[in-house]
């Protein structure tokens, strides 16, 4: 900003800046808050994630059972009449609308509403561990391509051409059950094959290419404009211009990435659970649930509804979260 | 033009190699994967498993039974560990479902994507942009194999309108193929209709506002010829890969999960079956035709690139 000419005033103090003023970041957050619909669905995600943190609570003070507890052989009560948790048949209950069993019992005559939040609780965890994974992954790598060019852009470029040409289901089913067999041992942490870092580990290192493309062509064109040249005149190391003149550039489009992630991590874990190679029995997982609602099916359909419509709704307030959010944080919509 | 051939020929067998590596690696390492443990049985003596190794090459350098595998592939000789069968015959009698999965899924997700993209722009921001848009973010967000499920329980086990899963051949009774793979094929498009629509009202809204669109209008084009002979060319370009890509992933057996949930016997399931058995060879040969297939319709889709836009030169 040019200092005022000499003998002119400074303006007064009074006039207010324009209300459509502000960083672009503001400008973002006013554009969001604007859109009903994405706080609304971003709002359904955050009542799931908190329902889920609740899993305890709701397991001993109002189910008074735990997550992998069997009533296999018990009874409830349910307006008056006295119903087997789980037929001679092997039929599990349906949703009772009771605090036992709210929404039925599974074939191991196990409270389904008890799993459900717990199973929620580790698809999240799955679903936010794989998205750091990726983000932090993709990041360093698109960056790095993109900025040093040369050999490490065509080892790096490879390396991502090679999971690219993966289809991300084989890779991870590949990967699931190679390391559900003996875990993995990284040499300074042992993991192991119930734990659920590994799903969420496959799930992260599978979407990689996916973010770490777009960044890499990001930063490809980023390099050649004059305030990185400038950056370089003035004496910068190359760690001082990826941090302070790169990556501030390409904060919108990780921001934009991340629900993204999110969303298909969740899919893609259940995918896996589906299939045997994601999160391991006995721990619950929407996936897992799913897998064995749909063994159980036509007998229990409430076994595939509740584990997946909550699984939709989860994924949908993220899309419609993400997707809201891109529409603010880009200015030309 | 041949310059860009070779380099991608050159860059395509890299890839393949390297995933061919990559796979005998992943299943080298595993605890307890020892073939010829599993191989010989569980009342098997030590001295009959040493057999199966040697008789097998277990117990030869890891490289070596690389390169002797590797060479088995090339050849179409190569036997899995578990049923013994020659895993080239396996696969050629497993791709019917799948490329019938994939051939009617993919026209189904490409027409229907088109469709609800290209309104949605037109109509952007009225009622039905709006419905369209939460029928695309729903489609997305619901796992395949959960919508199979639920297509399965209500038109197959309620309604007893369609069958209960399994694959007959085309060429045998061409109204049972259909009605067979009419489940599969709409719950495997679903989630693609979504990401085609969203990604092409983005695409057609960004063309619209581009100069030439209002010089078209200017000089007073119908709306549709607009549309068609200009704002559509352009935004179906990135359409076109997408879909190449996508309907690789699906013939290479990438939909493991419809596949299974609908018995089809595919090459995805084959594949998901014999990743729990541990059996290398197979698993080996699927990724290789997953990788081969996304790889050649890659390239397909850079020189179709070029062909729609002529702003595009291959050489770079």
């Amino acid at each position: 900003m040019t200092p005022p000419p000499p003998g002119m005033k400074s303006p007064p103090a009074a006039i207010k800046p324009p209300p459509a003023g502000g960083s672009p970041w503001r400008l973002a957050w006013r554009r969001l808050a604007r859109s009903r619909a994405t706080l609304a669905f971003g709002g359904l995600f955050l009542a799931v994630v908190m329902l889920c943190l609740l899993a305890p609570v709701y397991a001993r003070e109002i189910a008074h059972t735990g997550p992998n507890d069997n009533h296999i052989t018990e009874t409830v009560k349910v307006g008056g009449k006295t119903l087997e948790v789980v037929s001679p048949t092997g039929v599990p209950i349906g949703p009772t609308w009771h605090s036992r069993f709210f929404l039925g019992a599974d074939a191991n005559g196990r409270d389904v509403a008890v799993r459900l939040l717990y199973g929620g609780r580790n698809s999240l965890e799955v679903g936010a561990l794989a998205t750091l994974i990726t983000m932090l992954l993709a990041v360093l790598i698109g960056v790095l391509a993109g900025y040093f060019r040369g050999v490490t852009d065509g080892v790096l470029s490879r390396l991502l051409d090679v999971i690219w040409a993966f289809p991300p289901i084989l890779l991870g089913v590949a990967l699931g059950v190679a390391l559900a067999v003996g875990g993995l041992d990284l040499g300074v942490v042992k993991l192991h094959s119930g734990s659920l870092l590994l799903p969420a580990l496959i799930v992260g290192v599978v979407f990689v290419p996916y973010v770490a493309r777009p960044l890499r062509g990001q930063v490809l064109s980023l390099r050649r404009r004059e305030f990185i040249d400038a950056a370089r005149v003035q004496g910068h190391g190359h760690m001082r211009i990826l941090a302070s003149e790169l990556l501030p550039n390409l904060t919108s489009t990780i921001v934009v990435f991340i629900p993204l992630m999110l969303a298909n991590a969740i899919l893609l874990e259940a995918g896996l659970s589906y299939l045997g190679a994601g999160v391991q029995d006995p721990n619950p997982s929407w996936g897992t649930m799913l897998a064995e609602g749909i063994r159980l099916t036509p007998g229990a359909i409430h076994l595939v509804l509740v584990p997946g419509l909550m699984l939709v709704a989860a994924v949908l307030g993220v899309n419609v979260f993400g997707d809201g959010m891109r529409d603010a944080l880009d200015a030309r919509a | 033009m041949i310059g860009f051939l070779a380099r991608r020929l050159a860059g395509m067998v890299a890839v393949l190699l390297a995933i061919s590596l990559l796979t005998f690696l992943i299943f080298q390492v595993i605890p307890g994967g020892d073939p010829a443990v599993r191989m010989a049985g569980r009342l098997a003596t030590p001295a009959q498993v040493q057999d199966v190794r040697r008789a097998w090459g277990f117990d030869r350098p890891v490289y070596d039974q690389y390169l002797t595998t590797m060479g088995k592939v090339l050849d179409g000789t190569v036997v899995s560990y578990s049923q013994q069968i020659n895993v080239e015959d396996e696969i050629v009698r497993s791709l019917p479902p799948t490329i019938s999965l994939a051939l009617g899924a993919g026209v189904i997700w490409l027409f229907f994507g088109v469709l609800f993209g290209v309104l949605s722009a037109i109509t952007a921001g009225r009622l039905l942009d709006r419905s369209l848009t939460v029928v695309a973010l729903v489609g997305i967000s619901t796992p395949a194999f959960f919508l199979g499920a639920l297509l399965l329980y209500y038109f197959g086990y309620r309604l007893e309108l369609l069958p209960l899963g399994g694959y007959v051949p085309l060429t045998r009774d061409p109204w049972g193929w259909f009605t067979h793979m009419l489940m599969p094929w709409l719950a495997l498009s679903v989630a693609f209709i979504g990401v085609y629509a969203r990604v092409l009202r983005s695409n057609v809204l960004d063309t619209m506002s581009e100069d030439y669109v209002r010089t078209a209008r200017a000089k007073g084009l119908s709306e549709r010829r607009v549309l068609v002979r200009h704002v559509l060319r352009n935004s179906l370009i990135p359409i076109v890969s997408l879909w190449g890509l996508d309907f690789a992933a699906v013939v290479g057996g990438g939909a493991i999960v419809i596949e299974s949930v609908f018995d089809l016997h595919g090459v995805g399931q084959y594949a998901a079956e014999s990743i729990a058995r541990l059996d290398v060879p197979p698993v080996l040969v699927v990724t290789l035709l997953v990788a081969c297939a996304v790889v050649v319709l890659g390239a397909v889709v850079d020189i179709l690139y070029a062909a729609l836009d002529p702003r595009i030169r291959l050489a770079r």
